[in-house]
């Protein structure tokens, strides 16, 4: 690559420009923070090195808070552009630039590390375990997505960001009509994180087959558990697609490959059907973990039963199994055949039939329940309608014949909104708030937390509705701007309102974090909403103990806290205690991680030598990995009563 | 079917009135293509409207009826399902599945060949090629080239016959019907008509970098008298279309305004045979793409008359031999080896 040495930084541009102070301000409160307060040593020992799922899990959802703040301010810089015709707010590759990073990061880098944060916190909880299967790969997997996601960050402030959009389809993607770092940052700021995405849908499957409480049989887990096994077998499958894909672009762009250039026999349509044969089943490994946090909340609020239990457990499957028949409804335009576009469209609408069952059982669950509205079950409860709006625009635009004319623009944008924020936002939020007081001690604040609620609904509906009928009226995607005479105006102008009104609310909940941690009550009991149902709520704290049960339970039926409180026999008796087994901290992920991180830097501006000194570093981590006699430690007896004595104060 | 469907156009677009707004582009359509997908939307639309006012309704009375509050005489915490509800709506579904999946089908068919109404008329063949950021539009039949503009006889289907130049994009005219993909080195086929005269927008749907909001083209539906004057007028009045020109105005990304010629390009050059034709173009003009945060000053581009391959056909087809030999590859490193080969 032909870099001058003044194009190193991206510069020029007062947004990046204050980007670009601002990460070094922070950087340096970081740093003198931690060195103040004398806390290198607690973030090494406690976080770094832990293989705590429930720590990990903490570290997914702060990063994931993280770019969900990232992308959230691109969706704005967009909606301001857009506010109204021939704004000149951005440039048009600036803007190109910043819908890419948007899409990407929200995808890849918030929706994915938010609900496997929640997976990680809670599955182990749930099926009776003290920690995943492989606790080692699990901070591997962290660090992994933690490296390739800030690779993909820095992009905007060294080199400049990608700007083919999170789709990245070629030729627009190759070196010809995209030449410099960008779209490598996306190539190996992906490939890395999908390591660890890879090595976490084999870690779950693992964990949730091998690692259950006696008495836990699969037809006795709770949903979060059925929709994060079935999820992890998705990802086991899908995820190996897209790191080929990536991998050969990246050849093409690297080494001068010719797998989808337009010159020398290249394909460019192959990437796109590789991409979607990753990239839809990507949306249900997002939609899936959502359908089950909904369905723990539904139940713990409603005080019910869920409705139709096996029904459920089917859906997800058959969705699970469609996931993968459906790809190419993403380019019905590609001009594929009437035969073709025909099952497609007709496989597509079929996922429609599961998801309506799911939704009709989550209504029952209410069915003669006692409904308690707090905060998580607003999410859950507004996540029925917005995603039922979302899902029937899902069946008009499967309708390939009527695609031609919705394909490409706003009506698309808003369908994949109101499914991606109804159905995975709203559980990000929902289960963030509802298993707060598992990872903290305490709950968010109620009259805050609803605040933040009623601000970020209503902000969607206001931002998003409108966006169908630009997308009727003719507006295309990923236009930077419109002219006047469209009359896009008014409703272009109501989306952005409504865009800075769900800014406020999520402002506000991260407020509400803050305030809760200085004025909410802490919580003494390990059931904190008092109408749990699963093995998380039967821990001895709040937040439970390293090794989660001192004697892991027993289960007998489905919801088995709930029957074991009406049973009465929630406690556990001292002389059961017995040495627990616990594997022991280590730093190898994180360094590994970092190894990875600096090859694929090298490799992003094709500095050769830097790459393949960060994999030879990496293999020397993997090999020194597996000469290691680490068999973990046992927690004596006295240790397990000295810490529940602590917990049950 | 299809005279239930426009009456249910009819009541789509009354509720839509009534609702206070006028229809959308898409539902405004202008000829036969364009109008089946508008009923198709609009029957789509009855079914979804009737789904999310039962849910809706549903949920309102569930919510308000099973509330906690003091007394909840119907509370049964182990209410856990119903057989016949459950069939009921996994059968109900799939019978809607069925109702969208038939019209669905039908129509997706029939858009593959040229509107009913005028099946016995011969179409007119026009290649649309795309590339950044233009539109170009070849009447083989006529012996003329557009750009960025197109002129089309009403009453008359169309046969599109798309491809690109470089970047992926999609040809659409919302008010005539749906878009297709153009894709380099490929070609993909669309039929369209329009049925009123009238100027309608026509843009590229398809995202293709920097210049892409302004890849629009304006339709000119005119009457079959009209289309006949204007081919005769342009065979009179339009310059000549030259390789040198082509490559060099319009193979070279960026904007330009209409512009109309006499011949057309496919005389030397298909590009859905051949792909990279643009690229090599650029190659031999001096043509650089560049990193969007690149500070480095443009090069300037070659002038054609300056180069053999344009003033003397003979070295052209003797280049051309040599490439299928497989001796012109592409260079993907940013390094010109083969520029001063072309330019001395």
């Amino acid at each position: 690559m032909n870099l001058r040495w003044d194009e190193f930084i991206v510069t020029g541009d007062p947004l990046i420009l204050g980007a670009q102070i601002s990460i070094v301000l922070v950087s340096i409160a970081l740093v003198f923070g931690l060195t103040y307060f004398k806390k290198w040593g607690w973030l090494w020992r406690d976080w770094i090195t832990s293989v705590d799922h429930k720590k990990i899990g903490i570290m997914y959802i702060i990063a994931a808070l993280l770019m969900l703040f990232r992308g959230g301010v691109d969706a704005l810089l967009m909606r301001i552009q857009l506010a109204a015709p021939e704004m000149e707010f951005l440039s048009a590759q600036h803007y190109n630039e910043i819908f890419t990073t948007h899409g990407t990061i929200m995808i890849i880098f918030m929706a994915m590390p938010f609900l496997i944060g929640l997976m990680n916190v809670v599955v182990p909880l749930q099926i009776g375990a003290r920690d995943v299967a492989f606790p080692f790969l699990n901070n591997l997997s962290f660090w992994t997505f933690f490296v390739g996601a800030m690779l993909f960050n820095i992009s905007f402030v060294v080199g400049g960001s990608p700007s083919a959009g999170w789709t990245s389809y070629v030729p627009m993607a190759g070196n010809e009509l995209s030449p410099g770092p960008g779209q490598n940052y996306y190539l190996l700021g992906l490939q890395i994180s999908g390591i660890g995405t890879l090595l976490t849908g084999i870690n779950f499957i693992v964990t949730i087959l091998k690692m259950r409480t006696k008495g836990m049989t699969l037809f006795r887990m709770p949903m979060f558990t059925w929709t994060t096994l079935i999820t992890s077998l998705i990802i086991t499958f899908a995820f190996p697609v897209l790191t080929v894909s990536l991998a050969l672009m990246t050849f093409d762009r690297l080494f001068g490959t010719h797998f989808f250039t337009l010159a020398d026999g290249g394909m460019p349509m192959l990437w796109a059907n590789l991409f979607w044969i990753w990239g839809h089943p990507e949306v249900y490994i997002v939609i899936l973990p959502a359908f089950g946090i909904f369905s723990e909340i539904i139940t713990t609020f409603a005080r019910k039963t869920l409705f139709g239990y096996k029904a459920m457990v089917g859906s997800v499957v058959i969705i699970s199994c469609l996931s993968f028949l459906v790809w190419v409804h993403h380019f019905y335009t590609m001009g594929s055949g009437a035969a073709v576009n025909s099952f497609f469209s007709i496989t597509t609408m079929m996922i429609s039939i599961p998801t309506g069952v799911k939704i009709f059982n989550w209504l029952f669950t209410m069915y003669k329940g006692r409904i308690s509205f707090k905060q998580p079950m607003l999410w859950s409860i507004a996540f029925i309608p917005n995603f039922v709006i979302g899902g029937v625009t899902g069946v008009m635009l499967a309708m390939a014949a009527a695609d031609y004319q919705y394909h490409n623009t706003y009506f698309l944008v808003s369908h994949f909104h109101y499914v991606l924020i109804a159905g995975t936002v709203f559980a990000c939020f929902a289960g963030l708030v509802f298993w707060y007081p598992k990872m903290f001690g305490h709950k968010l604040n109620e009259k805050i937390g609803q605040w933040a609620f009623w601000l970020f609904m209503i902000g969607f509906n206001v931002c998003f509705f409108p966006q169908y009928f630009l997308g009727l009226d003719g507006m295309p995607r990923r236009t930077f701007s419109y002219l006047p005479e469209e009359g896009w105006f008014s409703l272009n102008f109501i989306s952005t309102v409504g865009a800075f009104v769900m800014g406020l609310g999520f402002l506000i909940f991260v407020y509400n974090v803050y305030y809760s941690f200085r004025h909410s009550a802490r919580e003494t009991s390990g059931d904190c909403w008092g109408s749990g149902r699963t093995l998380e709520w039967a821990t001895s704290s709040a937040i439970p103990p390293f090794y989660n049960f001192a004697v892991l339970p027993e289960v007998r039926t489905i919801d088995p806290y709930w029957h074991m409180k009406e049973d009465g026999q929630e406690s556990q008796k001292e002389e059961d205690y017995k040495p627990i087994h616990m594997p022991s901290n280590t730093g190898l992920g994180f360094i590994m991680s970092v190894f990875l991180g600096i090859s694929g830097f090298g490799l992003v501006f094709e500095w050769y030598w830097i790459g393949l000194v960060g994999v030879i570093l990496t293999f020397a981590c993997m090999i020194y990995r597996s000469f290691q006699q680490d068999d973990g430690y046992y927690v004596p007896v006295e240790k397990i009563k000295e810490t529940e004595r602590h917990a049950s104060v | 079917m299809l005279r239930r469907l426009k009456s249910w156009t009819v009541f789509g677009m009354i509720a839509l009135v009534m609702a206070g707004c006028s229809a959308p582009t898409v539902l405004q359509p202008k000829g036969p293509v364009a109008s089946q997908q508008s009923d198709l939307i609009i029957f789509s639309i009855i079914f979804m409207l009737t789904i999310v006012a039962v849910v809706f309704v549903l949920l309102v009375v569930i919510l308000l009826k099973y509330r906690d509050r003091k007394e909840n005489p119907n509370y049964d915490p182990d209410h856990e399902g119903n057989i016949w509800l459950e069939v009921v709506w996994t059968v109900i579904p799939v019978i809607i599945v069925i109702a969208l999946s038939i019209p669905t089908v039908q129509t997706i068919y029939s858009l593959e060949e040229p509107p009913e109404a005028t099946r016995d008329k011969e179409p007119l063949v026009v290649h649309a090629t795309s590339v950044n950021w233009k539109w170009i539009f070849s009447y083989p039949e006529q012996d003329i080239e557009t750009v960025n503009y197109l002129n089309i006889p009403v009453d008359q289907p169309i046969l599109f016959k798309l491809t690109s130049a470089d970047s992926m994009a999609a040809l659409w005219i919302p008010q005539l019907g749906g878009q297709k993909y153009n894709m380099a080195g490929m070609q993909t086929q669309l039929y369209l008509q329009a049925d009123h005269e009238g100027t309608f927008a026509g843009r590229n749907a398809n995202f293709t970098g920097e210049g892409f909001e302004a890849q629009r083209f304006d339709v000119n539906a005119i009457s079959e008298e009209e289309f006949e004057d204007w081919v005769e007028e342009t065979h009179e009045t339009a310059p000549e279309l030259t390789q040198a020109e082509y490559d060099l105005k319009l193979m070279i990304p960026g904007h330009v305004d209409e512009m109309t010629f006499k011949g057309t390009h496919l005389d030397w050059i298909d590009h859905a045979t051949s792909g990279s034709y643009a690229l090599e173009a650029r190659e031999r003009l001096g043509y650089e793409e560049r990193n969007p945060n690149s500070k480095a000053p443009e090069k300037e581009l070659i002038d054609p008359n300056t180069l053999e391959y344009y003033t003397n056909p003979e070295s052209r087809e003797e280049e051309e031999s040599s490439e299928h030999e497989g001796h012109v590859a592409e260079e993907t490193d940013g390094e010109h080896a083969s520029d001063s080969e072309h330019s001395h």
